[in-house]
This record gives structure tokens, sequence and C-alpha cells, in this order.
């Protein structure tokens, strides 16, 4: 009976049932919400959960890889604060964007150089640049939490980019869900991920790059992560610091995990991205409208992420021969 | 001696290297770094800021340390068991919550108020645990969601009820006492940090919960395939967290009377980087509470000093992160390039010149001149056994010998057809002697001096000796008791051929050629062990002379003989009683016309001694080539040699086929014969001694005739 169960819910796909979720949930929203179902208020939740969901594409792909990529929000807020730090401070816009673009690079290879060639868990090298990242910036670069787009600088003109009435931060978004869709799909280096994210030992032994491939990994997930901090920059016209000490890296988290981006690597795609954030976003708007507070957001939305990672753990189980030491 | 080579002898001979590598060997190593950071830290800080050691600074610095240490101990726990807890700084503050809820708004004691304090802590711990333990979540993301909602509750908590906090009037003594006074100078976090850490370091080392943790954490895998409960373990681990982090949140309760949005905040960065920077491994296994402590000195030292610095927000978070990241790295680098960097230092081979010797060639006309004889010799055991070591016959003739798989086998004379296994050891006996009540007295190798009971109980002797004041490897252990003899009154005379490897690395002392053999006694009559003489290049055989009045013993890299005076008027002195053999002696035992068997293991070669003179040659073999490569003494090549009292040599036996007995580490004269043993042979030879008085047995010469 319990064997059957358990056959079940495996053969269960999570992203067919997180979909069916968000769809109960639109309609039932669509019904019992007023304004939810209008198209006003349709853009802005695809607007809202345009950022995270770029987000989570960077995350997708490092998670997809066997890692995770905890310094990605500090990497989206600080990049994108200095950068606007320099520019009022009276850098000229391409060197401080050459000092930005070289200082991402930077952290993402150091992120990646930690995990692939010094062996350091992944958790542990992001959780520890993310922090310095933050209080590196905050302390040495930018004088205050919250950094302004100068007047007229392109950041707040694109912004203000319409087309067909959608902000531009959504095409940006799709654009770049078809990129890494196609990357991840069609791509000799698209597939390497999956197997090295699958058996990292074994993709070692057929040959593939597994180290070079992991630092490509943290250094995209820090350039998706400058993307999106530009993007909340000209929609905001500033940028806050403080969304770092937020739970904006847990609702990344939330994005590809319930959208069946197993954390133990090698599944999920692009599509996966796609589902958790429209059940996410749809989830954030509706709460917004009920007007439950923040607070209470974040409680609802902790509990979720935990409901997640039970499931995860009951659709990918480990056992204590299998369990990897130290894989934590 | 050239100059060169003078250098070298100062170079190698004078400079201790190997002491590098015994440090290494050490555990406490893993501590010294983590010490030395804390030493540097409150060193440094404590010269920039002024009055940094001035009590009332200390004081308030303290009784932060205390609740912070017992955090970062529930997290020690945690991480020894091979888990993470992220929530400490959610429970730390929940439970903060819960007192200040109990104490100012519903106006009940103080201990209910800690009561209610310490019941968050262990709910909120057993909760994580169940996830992480029974469910098998992963640690680190399930500790991080359980911390987002436990700071969200916390947040929306705090924000309801903080005015009614502020309006409350309740007041306590005893809240008072915990949260400003101090007692013996130290106040009550202090004492109650100090408490559990101390209870919590009992019991990890010294019960059988403590041991499970450590267990799993080292090995989930193994620990679950010996029967350990893992999963309750690493539950228990997250509820001894919780509860730390509760009595933490209620301390600072007390502290600040009431409970603010940034009770907690970062603390599970701090304390994870707190439990990582003192030591404590991630993925379990490895780390103390002590390791701990120093983290959290070192942590909360930074981060307060920083603050009184005057440096603005965030440095504290770059600061933490920088050194999460770099203990983390240093962790995992150096657990997993320890033992290799050990490896390659541990053999530091020293120069030695060898004298010139006589050669040993066939039909060269010298004493040591080998001949044929012993490829003749009969085989006993052929194929059954394999590394008779050494061999020895009791009063019946019943044939005895060690072998590798630790047993010790008699073959029933008279045609030595039929075995039997007499007695397991385990360890691979080497050296046997008989003693005056038919006991035999066996070194087993790496394990100690053991003796076998003719009913065959098996009793060990002794196993270690004094330690001497200067050495840093563990010298008390016997590592490598090689071959025994046995004086008229009873006193076991042994040698322990080497201080620095085991018995089954002999090849790497041989190459590293350092002095460290010892000859040592053990009293039956007191159980005690003594060391008689140290510093000889692998001490091997030990024969007691025909007169009971002295000793010879071997001393094999150096190709010498030595005598030690019992008794007489050089009692307690060696002397060297034959240098520069051709061979390398192994055991020495009686023949019946007065004289000593001595077995050859091996021959000298040119090439070897030339390395010898050039021990960085042999370092960067060692270091360089794969062992299967490395220049060893030549044991293809063995013999044995008769020799006087005096030292003169009368006559050597080889096989010059290499066929029957190549490597020769022991003989025994028996009634006319000799039986000979090699520790790599698969067989006991006997060999029939031309002109031996068929009468002579070696019991008989040591104890007397039959009683």
């Amino acid at each position: 009976m319990n064997a059957i169960g358990w056959l079940n819910l495996r053969s269960l796909n999570q992203e067919g049932i997180v979909f069916a979720i968000a769809v109960v949930l639109f309609v039932a929203a669509a019904i019992g919400l007023p304004g939810f179902i209008d198209p006003n208020n349709l853009v802005a939740i695809v607007r809202s959960v345009s950022v995270l969901g770029i987000l989570a594409l960077g995350m997708a792909v490092v998670i997809i890889g066997r890692g995770i990529d905890l310094s990605a929000v500090a990497i989206m807020a600080m990049s994108v604060a200095w950068y606007l730090q320099l520019l009022n401070t009276g850098t000229s816009d391409g060197l401080a964007f050459a000092y930005v673009v070289a200082g991402v690079l930077a952290i993402g290879l150091l992120n990646g150089f930690l995990v692939a060639y010094a062996d350091v868990p992944a958790i542990f090298v992001t959780l520890a640049t993310g922090s310095f990242v933050f209080g590196y910036v905050r302390s040495q670069l930018i004088t205050q939490d919250a950094v302004p787009v100068p007047q007229g600088h392109w950041v707040e003109l694109l912004g203000g980019l319409r087309f067909l009435d959608i902000p531009i931060e959504v095409f940006v978004f799709a654009g770049l869900a078809f990129l890494f869709f196609l990357f991840l799909r069609y791509t000799k280096w698209g597939r390497y991920i999956y197997f090295a994210g699958d058996n990292p030992v074994a993709a070692r032994n057929i040959g593939i790059p597994v180290r070079p491939m992991l630092v490509l990994r943290y250094v995209l997930s820090a350039f998706v992560a400058l993307i999106a901090g530009l993007l909340t920059a000209s929609s905001l016209h500033s940028i806050n610091t403080r969304v770092v000490n937020s739970t904006l890296l847990y609702d990344i988290v939330l994005v590809a995990v319930i959208g069946g981006i197993g954390l133990s690597g090698g599944r999920g795609g692009v599509r996966n991205v796609l589902v958790g954030a429209a059940l996410i976003g749809i989830l954030l708007n509706a709460m917004t409208i009920i007007d439950i507070p923040l607070l209470y957001q974040n409680l609802i939305k902790a509990a979720i992420l935990l409901g997640a990672i039970i499931v995860d753990g009951i659709i990918n189980p480990r056992d204590e021969q299998t369990a990897q030491q130290g894989d934590i | 001696m050239s100059f060169r080579e003078r250098l070298q002898s100062w170079r190698y001979n004078l400079v201790p290297d190997h002491l590098v590598g015994e440090i290494l060997t050490k555990r406490w190593t893993d501590n010294a770094i983590p010490f030395l950071a804390l030493v540097v830290t409150l060193a440094s800080f404590g010269s920039i800021i002024p009055g940094f050691f001035k009590l009332n600074a200390l004081q308030e610095s303290t009784r932060q340390l205390g609740e912070f240490s017992m955090v970062v101990t529930g997290m020690t726990v945690v991480m020894l068991g091979g888990g993470i807890d992220l929530s400490v700084g959610s429970i730390f503050a929940l439970s903060c919550f819960s007192a200040v809820y109990v104490f100012f708004i519903l106006e009940q004691s103080i201990w209910l108020a800690m009561a209610a304090s310490l019941a968050t802590g262990l709910i909120f711990g057993a909760i994580n645990g169940y996830l992480v333990g029974y469910l098998r979540l992963r640690a680190f993301l399930t500790t991080l969601v359980t911390f987002i909602f436990g700071r969200a509750l916390f947040d929306i908590l705090v924000t309801t009820y903080a005015a009614d906090v502020q309006l409350s009037t309740a007041t306590s003594d005893v809240l008072d006492f915990i949260g400003d006074s101090t007692f013996w100078g130290l106040s009550v976090s202090v004492w109650l940090a100090i408490i559990l850490a101390i209870v919590t370091h009992i019991a990890l080392t010294r019960s059988r919960p403590g041991w499970h943790v450590l267990a799993v954490g080292g090995s989930r895998r193994s620990a679950h395939n010996a029967g350990i409960r893992v999963r309750r373990t690493v539950f228990m681990t997250y509820v001894f967290s919780g509860f730390c982090s509760s009595i933490g949140g209620f301390l600072i309760a007390c502290r600040l009377s009431g409970a603010g949005p940034g009770t907690g905040l970062n603390l599970e960065i701090m304390a994870l980087t707190a439990a990582v920077v003192g030591g404590v491994s991630l993925g379990g296994g490895r780390g103390s509470v002590i390791k701990g402590l120093m983290g959290a000195i070192i942590v909360l030292t930074m981060t307060n000093g920083l603050i009184r610095l005057g440096y603005g927000t965030g440095t504290n978070q770059m600061v933490l992160g920088i050194m999460l990241a770099a203990a983390v790295t240093i962790d995992i680098r150096w657990l997993k390039n320890r033992h290799k960097v050990l490896n390659e230092v541990y053999v530091a081979p020293v120069y030695l010149k060898m004298g010139e010797t006589q050669s040993a060639v066939p039909g060269s006309g010298t004493p040591y001149e080998l001949d044929n004889r012993l490829s003749a010799a009969d085989h006993i055991g052929l194929g059954e056994l394999e590394g008779p070591e050494d061999v020895i016959l009791d009063r019946d003739d019943h044939l005895y010998c060690g072998t590798r798989h630790g047993e010790i086998v008699r073959f029933f004379a008279p045609d030595y057809v039929k075995s039997e296994v007499f007695a397991h050891i385990g360890g691979f006996p080497l050296g046997l002697a008989f003693d005056k009540t038919g006991n035999l007295i066996s070194c087993v190798g790496a394990m100690g001096l053991y003796s076998v009971s003719p009913q065959r109980e098996v009793k060990r002797l002794t196993a270690e000796t004094a330690r001497s004041w200067t050495s840093i490897v563990d010298d008390a252990r016997l590592r490598d008791p090689n071959d025994c003899d046995i004086a008229p009154d009873g006193r076991i005379y042994f040698t322990d051929s080497t201080k620095r490897y085991d018995a089954h690395d002999w090849a790497l002392d041989s190459i590293e050629n350092r002095a460290t053999g010892r000859l040592l006694v053990y009293d039956p009559r007191d159980g005690s062990t003594k060391t008689l003489l140290d510093g000889y290049r692998y001490t091997n055989g030990v024969c007691m002379a025909h007169d009971g009045k002295s000793l010879f013993f071997a001393e094999s890299w150096a190709c010498r003989v030595h005598r030690y005076w019992l008794e007489g008027p050089k009692a307690g002195t060696a002397e060297c009683v034959i240098r520069d053999m051709p061979g390398y002696p192994d055991n020495i035992n009686r023949a019946s016309d007065g004289n000593y068997w001595m077995a050859w293991l091996g021959m000298r070669t040119p090439s070897f001694d030339l390395s010898l003179r050039h021990p960085d040659m042999r370092k960067r073999m060692t270091r360089r080539l794969p062992q299967d490569e490395w220049l060893f003494p030549n044991i293809n090549t063995g013999g044995v040699v008769k020799f006087t009292e005096k030292g003169g040599i009368v006559e050597a036996l080889g096989d010059l086929s290499g066929d029957a007995h190549p490597m020769v580490t022991s003989m025994r004269e028996h009634r006319g014969y000799l039986f000979v043993g090699g520790i790599l042979n698969n067989r006991v030879g006997r060999y029939k001694i031309s002109g031996a008085d068929p009468n002579w047995t070696s019991p008989a010469s040591y104890w007397g005739a039959k009683p």
C-alpha cells in the first residue's frame, strides 16, 4: 500500500502539479478577487515576476549543475549600487560600467574557483561571498543604503520603455528565458551541465571539463544578477541595498525548487522556472490584493518553501547508503 | 670525507627534519591554526583599541560572549554530527521573545519565563531535527527555511507586542541578577557558558551519545551499518542546538529586558563562521567544543572590535564573509591534503657512511664467503606457511613459527608434516623464545611482547615503556618489537627496531636510516619495562650468551653486532663485537659448539651504500618516485653466519640459487639440524649440520636437561 503510494507520488510530475495549482489559483483569484483579472493587474503580475524570474534563471543553471548561488541577490543589488554611485560621483558611463562588469566577473570567478578548484561546498562559498560583497560595497564603495539613478540616464529611460503597453523587463525576461532554453537544450555545453549535475565524477571521467564549466555557471549567474539589478533600478529609479537582507534570495530558490528543479542536480529546465515564477507571481499578487501584511507574506512564503523542500526530499529521497559524506 | 659530504652530514644529521613530520602526525596541530588566529586577533585588537582589556568593557563583551558561545556550542554539536543549523538566530530571537512575553506581558515568574524560553528552543530544535534527521532533508536549506520562518514569526510578534513590553512594570531581582550582576567576578552568562561547554565536552568525549554523534558525523554510512540510530542521533543534535540557543535567548532577554528587531540578527552566519574558524570541520566528525569557543572569541572580538574602531555599516558582513570563506577553504584543503603533506615530509633520511667491508662473493676467500649449502635444505610446510620470521623448537622437538596471518603454527615431530594453529595472536609474531616453565614468549609486530602458555593462553606482557622526555611521536608505544631472549633470572630482553615506523614499514626505516632502535628489558617479577639502550639503526636479533652474563644484539642497517653486558665490570654497557659486515644481520641464536648463529636478511650493495651518503637523493626519491621504483636494501640474497663470542667469523651458509632461502631472518639449531625461517618465505628449511652435536637442544642449553 505504502509502496504503491510512493510509486504514484514519484510518477507524478512536479511541474505538472505546480502548473495545475497555478491555474487553479489563477481561476480562483480571477473569480474571488476584484481587479485581479484586470489587464493592468496581469501586466503587473508578469512584471513583478520578471526580475524574480531572471534571477531564477541564473539560479536554475547553477542548481541543475548541482550547486547553489546564495550570493545572487548581493551581486544584483551591490553591483548596480556601485555602478550608480560611480555615475553619481562623476565617473564616465563607459568606465563605470567597465568597473562593474569587471567586479561582477571577479566575484563570479571567485565563486567558481572556490567551488571548482578548492572543492569548497557551493553553499558556503556563496554565503561567504554574498556577505563579503554586501559588506565590502556597503562599507567601502557606497555611502547610503539606497542609491538613486542619475537624471536622464539610460537606466532610467529603460524603465519607461513600453512595447504594446508591456514594460521592457517582461521582454528581457522572455528573451533571456528563450536564450537559456536554447543554451540548455541545444548546445553541447548546456547538455554538459546536466551531465555534471547528475553525476560529476562520471562526467569528469568521460572527459567533460567539469571544473571550467562550474566556473562558467557561477560567472553566468553573476551576470544574470547584474541584468536583474539594472532592470530593478530602471523600474524603481534607484536601488535599495537593503534588499540583500530581505527574503528575495529565498524567493529565487523557491521559484526554482517549486518549479521542479531538483536540488540534487541534473534535472529541470527553463520551463520549470516559468511555471514556478507563474505560481509565485500569482500568489504574491493575490496576497497583496487581499492585503496581507508583508511580514505575514514572508511567513506564508517560508511555509510554502518548506513544503516544497519536504516534497523535494520525498520525491528525490536520500538514504544512508547513497548519501554523500559532507553533503549538507 | 669530502667537503660536500661533510656539509651533507651536517645538514641531514643535525637539522631535525623528522620533527616536522612527527608534529604533523599530532591531532593537536588541527588546533594550532585557530589558536594562533585567536592570539593574533586578541593581540592586535588589544593593542589597537585603548582600554580593550579594561574590566568594564570586558564585562559587557564577556556577557555577549557567554550568550554567543552557547549558540556556537550548539552549532558545534550539530556540525560534529554532520549537519548544520542556520536557524540558531531565529531560535535565539524567539526564545528571547518567549521569555519577554511570559515575564513582561503575562507577568509570570522569571522561572516560568525561563521554562517558556527553553520550551521554545526545544520545540524549534525538534522541528529542525525531525525534518533533517527523520525526513533526511538537506540540513543547510531546511534550516535556512526554518530560519526565515522563525524570523518572520519573530518580526510579527515583536512588532505586535513591542509597545506592551515597554509599558510593563514587571521586575524581578533574579532577572536583574542574571542580566547585570556578577558572581565571583564573572557574569551569569559566562558561568553558564563555561558549565555548558564543560558538560558538552565531557558528553562528547566520554559518553555513548556523544560518541554516537561523532561517529555519525565521521561516517554516516558506517555508523548506520554499525547499528547506531543515525536518525535519532541527528535529531538529538538539533534539539540540543535549539536548547543551547534558547538559553542564549533567555540570557539576552534578562540582559536587555526586552526584545527588538535586531535580536539575533546575523547570528547564524556569525555562529557558523565561529565554528568553522575555530576548526570544526564541515561535514562532521572533526572538532571540539573548545575549538568552537576559540572561534566564538575570535569572531566576537573581530566584530566588536570593528564596531568600536568606528567602521561603518557592512564592515562586519565583509569581515565575516572573508573569514568564513578563508576558514572553510583552509579547513577543506587541510583535511584533504594533510596526509599527503605528511607522506611527503615524514621520511627524513640521514647521512651515513658505511665502513669498508669484506666480500661475501663465493670464491673470494674471505670468512664471509657464501656457498650454496642452504639450497639443499629440506622444506617444512612448503606453501602452507606465509612469513615464518622466527622458528623455535620445544623440548619434545615440535617446531613453532609465526605467520603473517597472526598465528603461531606448530609442526609435530618427528617428520614435521602435520601442523596445527598453536595460538592466534592477531599481530605478526616475530621473535620467539621459551622461558623456564615452557611459556612461548613472542615479540608481536606493532603490538608488543606476548606470552603463550603450554595451555595456549595468550597473555600480553608489555606494550609500552617509559616515554622519553624529548620525544614527539609517542615512543612509549612499542612499534616494532622484533626479537627477544630470556636471561637465566627470567628477565626478557627484547628489541624495538624503530620508533618512527610501524613494523610493516621497515623498508622506509632502512631508507631513512635514522638511529631509533632500542634494547629493552621486561621484568616478569614486577611487570616493569625499561629501556636499556637507544639510538641504534634498527635493532634486531637478541641472543643470550652461553654463560648468561651478556647478550648479543644485531643492528641491522649498520651491519653490526653488539654485546651488552648484564654482569661483571662492564655491566650495563654495550660494545661492538662485529662491524662492517657485508650483510644485514637479523636474529641471533646459540649454536651447539659454543658459538652463535646469525641470520642475514639481505646483502649490502654498493649502490645502496652510496645512496646512504646522499640523503638528499633518498629524500627526492621518496617524494617523487612511486614506491616500487625506490632503491631498497637488497633482500634477494641472505644467509646464515656462525660467529664466536669474540666476534670472529667461523663460516657462512647461503643459497645462491635464491629459490629456497633468499632472505633469511632466523635459524635455530636443534639435534644436529638447522631450522631456517624467512619473513617473506613460504617454508621453513631444515639443514643437516655436519659435525654438530646430535643431542644439543636450545631449551636444554638455556634451562638445563628435562626436569
